[in-house]
């Protein structure tokens, strides 16, 4: 009965539901970016009422929100708050800036692409996106969540060597542990 | 046996009551306070979705013994308490393991579940955590004075220790002990806007400053048996000044099914229009420091005990 298919069908959608309709952000405030986040949240926009609140700390979180360029001496910051959160976990890249640069493209200090890093569920284009496609993108990841396509930290799991290594060229003074999350 | 067993289906059943309220009070706060704010809000059953999304967290992190089981002990200490709380007054159903003296009883377990909280935030070792810490127990020594007071004051005039005996009493001479001692019930109030840590008094989690304080290393299953804990004691909470304060609900001469509806909707209407108290105050106020928390709650608050300690007396 436990170890049923059919049950088991049941129990994730159960499960699917709530986690798309409890979805606790740690906006990661880097760029300009950070200034659309209290307008999605305030009451205007109001993203609480599909669930979306904000998280205080890593641990807590479920969804990552970068928020517009990483500086190459962010990056570190940002790889240890993604470790530090617990499956099943969730990013979303928010501005032009994380999908190909924007318009730091060529910029000494930050990076291109946040895929190369860290995986990505959701990418919200614009420069920056207002609040009304920040919700859509947010809709975006509950419709993934629902369909169990989001499955972030595995990815990160199963390529974590790729990852590294992509990370440590970034990074020189790699003095973190290897695995700590 | 049987009646043991009725006990035993009887405690269960508090347990659910109890964890069910709590979370939907919580649950109509955050819509209440999201219509204040011009907002639309989540709807009421949020915080139960927010519940099993965190239960059903894949990976959890601990941070040795006591770090693991601080969420067991508020747990422990939750349903603890409310094992020692009329529910109904003398109705079968909600048993209790009332016995005289129990109300000091339960001032020193009330504190249990916070002490057990306190020991695993500080073994997880986030600064963020052992300021919380030091701030809730500064915070605690605030409003257990006014409270203190105030259940003394109700002891010495009443020459008895035991809830069910007040409640006993209150159904008796038919008056409530809001009415009978004023000065205690609002020192006890004042005690209670200390005790559900909204604003101004929500010094410990504090989400901009302290990064929810001692929750902070906390996720997933953690935080989601630590919100159920919560629950039940904000329930334990409401329920105990209901019975204390305000008559309690339920009829002992009258234990029928009909009459036990009855006496849960009297309890509900009760409790909530408590809870409301301490939730108005917050919407209209920003956050104290620690200090001042504790200057508010040793001023009027425990002038107001100290005077319905005399009005006991005489």
């Amino acid at each position: 009965m436990i170890n049923d298919k059919d049950s088991q069908k049941i129990v994730d959608y159960i499960q699917n539901f709530s986690r798309k309709h409890s979805l606790f952000v740690m906006a990661y405030g880097t760029g300009c970016g950070a200034i659309e986040i209290p307008a999605t949240m305030t009451s205007r926009y109001d993203a609480e009422r599909f669930g979306i609140r904000g998280a205080a700390t890593p641990r807590q979180a479920d969804v990552l929100l970068i928020t517009g360029y990483l500086a190459t001496k962010t990056l570190k910051r940002v790889i240890r708050v993604y470790e530090q959160m617990q499956e099943p976990k969730y990013v979303i890249g928010f501005g032009s800036c994380t999908i190909n640069g924007g318009m730091y493209y060529d910029s000494y200090n930050t990076i291109n692409a946040l895929e190369q890093y860290i995986p990505v569920d959701v990418y919200i284009n614009g420069c920056m996106p207002r609040p009304e496609s920040v919700i859509s993108g947010f809709i975006k990841l509950q419709e993934l969540i629902q369909q169990g396509k989001a499955d972030n930290g595995k990815r990160y799991r199963e390529n974590l060597e790729w990852y590294r290594t992509n990370q440590k060229k970034i990074i020189k003074n790699w003095k973190m542990p290897d695995y700590n999350w | 046996m049987e009646d043991l067993g009725l006990k035993i289906f009887g405690a269960i059943l508090t347990t659910i009551m109890a964890f069910a309220v709590g979370m939907t009070y919580g649950g109509i706060v955050r819509k209440l306070t999201a219509r204040v704010q011009n907002r639309f809000g989540p709807p009421f059953y949020q915080n139960f979705l927010d519940l099993v999304k965190l239960q059903s967290k894949k990976t959890n992190i601990a941070h040795g013994f006591m770090g693991h089981t601080a969420p067991v002990w508020i747990i422990i200490a939750s349903i603890t308490v409310l094992m020692f709380i009329p529910i109904l007054n003398g109705n079968l159903w909600f048993p209790n393991l009332n016995f005289h003296g129990d109300l000091i009883f339960i001032l020193y377990m009330m504190v249990f579940g916070s002490l057990g909280m306190a020991l695993g935030a500080g073994q997880t070792g986030n600064p963020n955590s052992a300021i919380g810490v030091t701030r809730g127990l500064s915070m605690m020594v605030g409003y257990e004075i006014p409270f203190v007071l105030a259940l003394v004051a109700l002891m010495v005039q009443y020459h008895t220790t035991s809830i069910q005996d007040l409640m006993q009493i209150q159904h008796e001479s038919g008056t409530w002990l809001i009415f009978s001692n004023p000065f205690a019930f609002l020192a006890a109030l004042f005690a209670s806007l200390g005790m559900f840590r909204y604003s101004p008094f929500d010094i410990v989690g504090a989400p901009a400053e302290l990064a929810s304080g001692p929750m902070s290393e906390f996720g997933g299953k953690y935080l989601g048996t630590m919100m159920t804990g919560g629950s039940i004691f904000s329930f334990i909470k409401l329920t105990l000044y209901v019975d204390l304060f305000l008559g309690g609900a339920g009829n002992p001469d009258h234990i029928g099914i009909w009459a036990t509806l009855a006496g849960i909707g009297v309890l509900l209407i009760k409790t909530f229009t408590l809870y409301m108290v301490p939730v108005f105050y917050g919407w209209v106020s920003p956050r104290y420091r620690t200090e001042q928390a504790i200057r508010y709650f040793w001023g009027w608050p425990t002038a107001l005990g100290i005077i319905g300690l005399i009005w006991a007396v005489y």
